[in-house]
Order: C-alpha cells, then sequence, then structure tokens
C-alpha cells in the first residue's frame, strides 16, 4: 500500500467543459493508477471549478485542507502527480495554476469574484446529495416549510433586491407575491433552464455543478406562491445537466425534500422535467409555456402575465435558474448579507461567461457593479498578447456591444442600458481589432431571423430584409442609404413586437451602427474591412521577398489554389482561393499576406 | 420489387414504434413533444406516415402535429446520417473561427453544411451555441463534445470517428 498520509482527496472537474477538454480521460488515468499502485486516497468528481481556460482541472487536497489546483493537465501527466504529490506530498510546482497559500498569477481570476450561487460548483460532486446537505443544503428549505410564512419569504426577498437573472431584471419579490396573490388553487412554479443565449453557459454549469441548489430554490417557490407541481424546461443540448438533475430529482424525492408531505408537513410538491426542442425563442416565457403545453412555440400577449394566468391557464411563477439557485443563501444568510453587495438598485452578484477573445475565459461571479475593465482586465487577463481590445458583447443577441471607452462602467443593470447594452443572461464575448463588427451585426440578425417564429409582420419580415443589407454589404455590395435603413427598418422592429425577441432583436446592429460607424462606412464607401475578416472584402497573396518554396502552405490548400516549384516563390490562384486562412496558418515564413 | 418489400416493413416497425410510445403517454397533457423526440430518439427521424400515426394515437391533429414537428429544430423530417456532427456556431465559436471548421468538414466528407455522406454515415450540421464557449471553437458528435480545434483535428475526428 502506498503511503497516503500526504492527500486526503484528488478532485476532478467533470462538467462538460471539462469532459470535452480530456477530463473523463484524465479521471479514468488517476483510477488506473490508484490500482496499479495500491493508493488508497478518494477520487472524487465535481462541476465547473469556473476556471474553464484551464480545463481539465484536478484539486488535490491534504488531510489539514490545503487545495493545490493542476490546470490543463493532460493523461500523460497523471502519472507524475500521482506518485510526486499524491503518494509523495511534494506538489509539481510546474504544472500547479493555484495554490493555498501561494499568490500563483492565476489567483488573479478569483480575487475580485464572490461566489454566492456558485458556492458550491467546483466543490461538491453534484450527483451527491449528502455533500449538498453536508455544506448546509436543505436547510433553508428545512426553515421555510417549518418555521416561515409564505409572507415572510417574500418580504426576505423583496428586502435582498434579487432581481430576476434571466435578463430582465425584474424584482423576484414582487414577482413571487404576483402569482401567490392570484387567485385559483392549482399554481405552477418553472424553471427557465433553456439558455440559448449563443455564448452563454452560466445555467448549464450551475445545473451540472450544483442541480440541488435550483431544486431548493423551487421547493421555496412552490411553497411560497402555493403551487403543487413545478416543471424544469432544460434545453436538449444540455445532456449532462439533463442527467445530473434527474438524479437529484431523485435523490431529493427519497429523502422527502420533493414529493409528497415534505419534511413531514402537508406540502407536497412534484418536479417534471421537461426537455427543449431547439428553438431559442422557448426561452421567452409564454412561448416556453406554450412548449411545455405541446404546442408550437409562440409567444403571447402579456397581460394578462403568467403569474395569473400561465402554464394550462393557471398562475404560474417563471424564474431563471440563477435566480432560483440564490434563493437558498439569501433564506440562510439573510436579506441584509445578500444586499450587501452590489449597487443602489442592482443588489447581490451576477454570473458571467467570459469567452471570446480573452486569455482567462470561463465562469465568474461579480458583485454587481464591478467595472467592465475589472471584469475583462483583473479577471479575466485582457485580450490575447499582441491585440487591441475592441468591444465586449453582453446579453447575446438581445444585447448590445461596448466599446473601449465606456469599460469603466459597472456591471449592473441601469448603467449598462445607459451604453445601449443589457446585463442580459450573462454571456460576455469578448472581440479584439481582429473581429470584424459590421459581421458580429450580421451574425446576430442571422441568428434571431432564424429563430424568430414567425408571428409578427415586423419580426419575421423585417429581420430579414436586415439580414439581406448586412449581407451585401459584408459581401462588398454595401449601397449608400443602407445605414439610414438598418436604422430605420431596426427602431420599427423593436416597436412592433409582440416579444423579446422581435424587441431586441436589432440592437446588435444599432449598437454596432453607434459606435462603429466607421467600419460600416468602410464596407459601404470603400469595399474595404478593416478587420481584415469579411472574406468577400479581403485578398490572400504570397509576398515574393518572404516566400522560400517550401511548398507546405501549396499542400495544406484545400482547394489546390497555391502554384510554385520546389525553392521558388509561389503564387496564389485569386479565382480558386476561399480565404480559409490554411496557408497563413502553416506558413512558418510570415510569407502570406492578407489585405 | 423487393425495395418496396423492404421499405414496407421498415415502416411497419416506425409505426409499432409510434404506437408504444405514443401508449407511453397516453392520457398525459403536453405530451406532444416529448412523444416526438423519443419516437424520434429511436428511428433517426419523422416520417409524415410515423406523423400521422401519432396524430390519432394521441387525439391530435396531424395537421397541429406537423405544426410542432416543423417549428423545432431539433425535429428532422429527412433522414440523417448515423452520426450527426454539430459544428457550433454560437458567437464565442464564430469569433474563434467555427466557420473553418464547418468549411473543413464539408470539404473532408464532400457534403455541404446540412448533408449527408453517400455512405449514410455522417451529416454535418451548423448548430446554435452549445454552451462550451471557453473551448471555443467546437464540435459535438452524439454526446461526445470535442473543443479547441484546429480545422485539421476537426478532420481527424470524422476520420477516425466509429471505427
Amino acid at each position: 500500500m502506498a503511503k497516503t498520509g500526504a492527500t486526503a482527496e484528488v478532485t476532478v472537474g467533470l462538467s462538460s467543459c471539462g469532459i470535452a477538454a480530456g477530463a473523463a480521460d484524465v479521471f479514468s488515468a488517476f483510477q488506473r493508477q490508484f490500482e496499479e499502485k495500491g493508493v488508497d486516497v478518494r477520487l472524487r468528481r465535481t462541476g465547473c471549478i469556473g476556471m474553464c481556460y484551464r480545463e481539465p482541472i484536478v484539486d488535490v487536497t491534504t488531510p489539514g485542507g490545503a487545495k493545490y489546483t493542476y490546470g490543463g493537465l493532460t493523461v500523460d501527466q497523471v502519472e507524475r502527480v500521482v506518485d510526486e504529490h499524491v503518494v509523495g506530498g511534494k506538489p509539481v510546482d510546474e504544472w500547479l495554476v493555484r495554490a493555498d497559500g501561494r499568490e500563483l498569477p492565476d489567483e488573479a481570476y478569483y480575487d475580485q469574484q464572490v461566489r454566492l450561487v456558485l458556492r458550491n460548483a467546483g466543490i461538491i460532486d453534484p450527483e451527491s446529495i449528502d455533500e449538498y446537505i453536508e455544506v448546509g443544503g436543505y436547510e433553508a428549505l428545512t426553515k421555510v416549510v417549518t418555521s416561515m410564512t409564505p409572507d415572510e419569504v417574500i418580504d426576505e426577498l423583496k428586502a435582498s433586491g434579487l432581481r430576476g437573472r434571466g435578463g430582465a431584471g425584474f424584482p423576484t419579490g414582487i414577482k413571487w407575491d404576483l402569482a401567490r396573490k392570484a387567485p385559483g388553487e392549482q399554481k405552477y412554479v418553472i424553471v427557465n433552464a433553456d439558455e440559448g443565449d449563443p455564448g452563454a453557459f452560466m445555467d448549464r454549469s450551475i445545473l451540472e455543478g450544483d442541480p440541488h441548489a435550483v431544486l431548493e430554490g423551487l421547493a421555496i417557490a412552490a411553497f411560497t406562491v402555493g403551487a403543487q407541481e413545478g416543471y424544469f424546461y432544460v434545453r436538449a443540448e444540455y445532456p449532462l445537466a439533463i442527467k445530473r438533475l434527474r438524479i437529484a430529482i431523485e435523490n431529493a424525492t427519497e429523502r422527502g425534500f420533493v414529493g409528497d408531505n415534505i419534511l413531514g408537513t402537508d406540502f407536497s410538491f412534484k418536479v417534471h422535467i421537461k426537455e427543449g426542442a431547439g428553438a431559442f425563442v422557448c426561452g421567452e416565457e409564454t412561448a416556453l409555456i406554450a412548449s411545455i403545453e405541446g404546442q408550437r412555440g409562440m409567444p403571447r400577449l402579456r397581460p394578462p402575465y403568467p403569474a395569473v394566468k400561465g402554464l394550462w391557464g393557471k398562475p404560474t411563477n417563471n424564474n431563471n435558474v440563477e435566480t432560483y439557485a440564490n434563493v437558498p443563501w439569501i433564506i440562510s444568510h439573510g436579506a441584509a448579507a445578500y444586499a450587501a453587495y452590489g449597487t443602489e438598485t442592482s443588489k447581490g452578484t451576477k454570473v458571467f461567461a467570459l469567452a471570446g477573445k480573452i486569455q482567462r475565459g470561463g465562469l465568474v461571479e461579480v458583485p454587481m457593479g464591478l467595472t467592465i475593465r475589472e471584469v475583462i482586465n483583473d479577471i479575466g487577463g485582457g485580450v490575447p498578447e499582441g491585440r487591441t481590445f475592441k468591444a465586449v458583447q453582453l446579453g447575446g443577441p438581445s444585447g448590445g456591444c461596448v466599446p473601449a471607452e465606456y469599460m469603466d462602467t459597472g456591471v449592473d443593470y441601469e448603467s449598462l442600458t445607459k451604453t445601449g447594452a443589457i446585463v442580459g443572461s450573462g454571456g460576455m464575448i469578448v472581440m479584439d481589432d481582429t473581429t470584424c463588427m459590421v459581421d458580429i451585426a450580421r451574425f446576430f440578425l442571422n441568428f434571431t431571423q432564424d429563430e424568430s417564429c414567425g408571428k409578427c409582420t415586423f419580426c419575421r419580415v423585417g429581420t430579414k430584409r436586415m439580414l439581406e443589407i448586412l449581407e451585401r454589404i459584408t459581401s462588398g455590395e454595401g449601397r449608400d442609404g443602407d445605414i439610414e435603413l438598418l436604422q430605420e427598418l431596426g427602431e420599427k422592429i423593436i416597436s412592433s413586437s409582440l416579444c423579446g425577441l422581435g424587441q431586441s432583436a436589432p440592437n446588435p446592429v444599432l449598437t454596432t451602427i453607434k459606435y462603429f460607424r466607421d467600419e460600416y462606412e468602410a464596407h459601404i464607401n470603400e469595399k474595404r474591412c478593416p478587420a481584415l475578416s469579411c472574406k468577400a472584402l479581403i485578398t490572400y497573396d504570397i509576398d515574393p521577398d518572404k516566400c522560400i518554396g517550401c511548398t507546405v502552405c501549396a499542400k495544406k490548400c484545400p482547394v489546390e489554389a497555391i502554384t510554385g516549384e520546389r525553392k521558388e516563390v509561389h503564387t496564389i490562384d485569386q479565382e480558386l482561393c476561399t480565404k480559409c486562412d490554411a496557408c497563413r496558418q502553416a506558413c512558418k515564413f510570415d510569407a502570406v499576406t492578407v489585405s | 420489387m423487393e425495395n418496396t418489400v423492404a421499405q414496407d416493413t421498415k415502416m411497419a416497425e416506425f409505426l409499432k414504434v409510434a404506437d408504444q410510445v405514443a401508449a407511453e403517454y397516453a392520457g398525459r397533457r403536453g405530451s406532444v413533444i416529448p412523444v416526438l423526440q423519443k419516437v424520434q430518439d429511436q428511428i433517426g427521424y419523422l416520417p409524415p406516415e410515423v406523423m400521422q400515426r401519432i396524430g390519432e394515437r394521441l387525439g391530435v391533429p396531424p395537421a397541429q402535429i406537423f405544426g410542432v414537428a416543423s417549428f423545432y429544430a431539433q425535429f428532422r423530417l429527412e433522414p440523417v446520417g448515423k452520426y450527426v456532427v454539430k459544428v457550433c456556431h454560437g458567437t464565442a465559436c464564430h469569433v474563434q473561427g467555427a466557420g473553418a471548421i464547418t468549411d473543413a468538414l464539408c470539404d473532408e466528407l464532400g457534403v455541404a453544411d446540412g448533408e449527408t455522406t453517400e455512405d449514410g454515415k455522417f451529416t454535418v450540421e451548423s448548430v446554435a451555441c452549445l454552451g462550451c464557449c471557453s473551448l471555443a471553437p467546437v464540435i459535438m458528435i452524439e454526446d461526445n463534445t470535442y473543443g479547441r480545434l484546429t480545422p485539421d483535428e476537426a478532420r481527424k475526428i470524422v476520420r477516425e470517428y466509429g471505427d
């Protein structure tokens, strides 16, 4: 038996990102090593640890509780970690990214984060209800069901200042109050886990990392508004989240936290999971409700709001995953503790999914009001070496692009709205000088056009016309007056659409025109793409001064557009070139130019 | 002649699946979508005859079934390949070169976006965000996710997949 006093447990991050980066193989490698060498140390799995840019991530914890984190660990590296650290007690310093008691560079990632919603993600095994209970899980539900009235819960939520985290930011206490006061015996609660914003993965990580937190919040909501049944509406694209949720619901039902006569009281609450079927618009609450009812996901006019007339016509409380995950913490720690974080009108914390052209991308949770600069530069480490920050896209297809001059804006509901962007669900995509803002506008409009349900003429037809204009512009056929037409169409679509999709689809176009008009004008008037990104407006050439005729590019070219003899300057046939960039990436002599 | 018989047998099996799944959900409200999902999981797509049968079993007009099936992106009305290669075109992946991944895969497999290879092994499909943005660009085959891809790596994955 190998000496085991040095290590208490080894934990591997096994959320979708971790698994995609190879963490499942790393986990198996640890298992094999432990078996072969007779190592008697607990090997555990956990959800998203948050440092997504460092996946696969492995934590080695000493009996004293000191934690050492390895980042980017590969299967080949496992043996050394086992021999030297797990058994030998000596960390392999060169592969560490974090360590208790040391100020490694990656510590900056966590310095300004406040992990309330993500309190357990990356720490507990999301498939173990016992580990959840060990860290205080279901204490809030117990407190609510045995010693609080629904009105007291609502007062607490109102005092905390919690606002809906799905994007609209509606005060949660008021929302629950409306459903509670709505007439009727049969009521429902729904979790909106249809996270459809491209670039957003907060809800997926919460469900994969701490499903019980959301379930507990939902049960508290059911008690408060008087619902007997609840639904998790989860995107079908999140199979791991669905799996972990099923396990959580099963275990919670076994232990009496969900189901009949919860904790021995006469409060009964059943939970179901409904899988989405691939429609972004079903993130809109009335479309979501229609989908649960088995219909096409087409939004309905509000009022009446779901709180009064929702699922099957009954009062329904619908909230986002993150909103529910906040509730147990607020009940356990009190409204004042929650309100201590954030700004005057935006209390608490918000989880952001930081991605794009960023050094340290991942899941971060910060107090409302932290500036964009602090999130992107201090936490995220800024854009890659040699590149310049251009803009950050917030709020997905409903949001806007915020340029460099507004980087000191606080991330909260009111401050961001002033810039034309929104907090949204939490997607934060960073863009640098190689990103074409006109292409970004086209990209988002392409998405919303595809996802439009078709009910409202302006949304259905208007987004199509806007998309056509943007496609013309990015392919070099922009015309005088296009910008003004985009603005006019955009404003009309916003004012004549029934639901949030249409009402916000033009936002990315309008904000990019507002802040990057020069790029639009370059595309239209000069047929030039300043970011050298739009394929129709760029040309790939080989610099005769640098090319040594190594033939590597010619071999890489998928359409055989490059010709040249060995040791002689090569040329690109412009008729055949598809601008795929393979040659430029392959060339070791910097001989391929883009203009 | 044999072809038609084989097709008929296949359809008869499909209809049996539709009957089985519909029976599971008998009497439950809002079951159209889960029934369509389960049937598609088993037979791969939703032919018109199957949708008609589901409508009959659930007591829902076939036009409504078709309306639901044609609304949601997940439902396929045409057969797909054994493995559907989903290329994520979410914002982060787009910014990190998803277009090049789709181009490379289409070139490697000799199909256009959304089409199936001749041997029926692969279908390439551009999809909206899969939620693995830190690993952009990403593709997903069955329940397997692959991230931080270069076009060459993507080609390698499909070359070796399912062997």
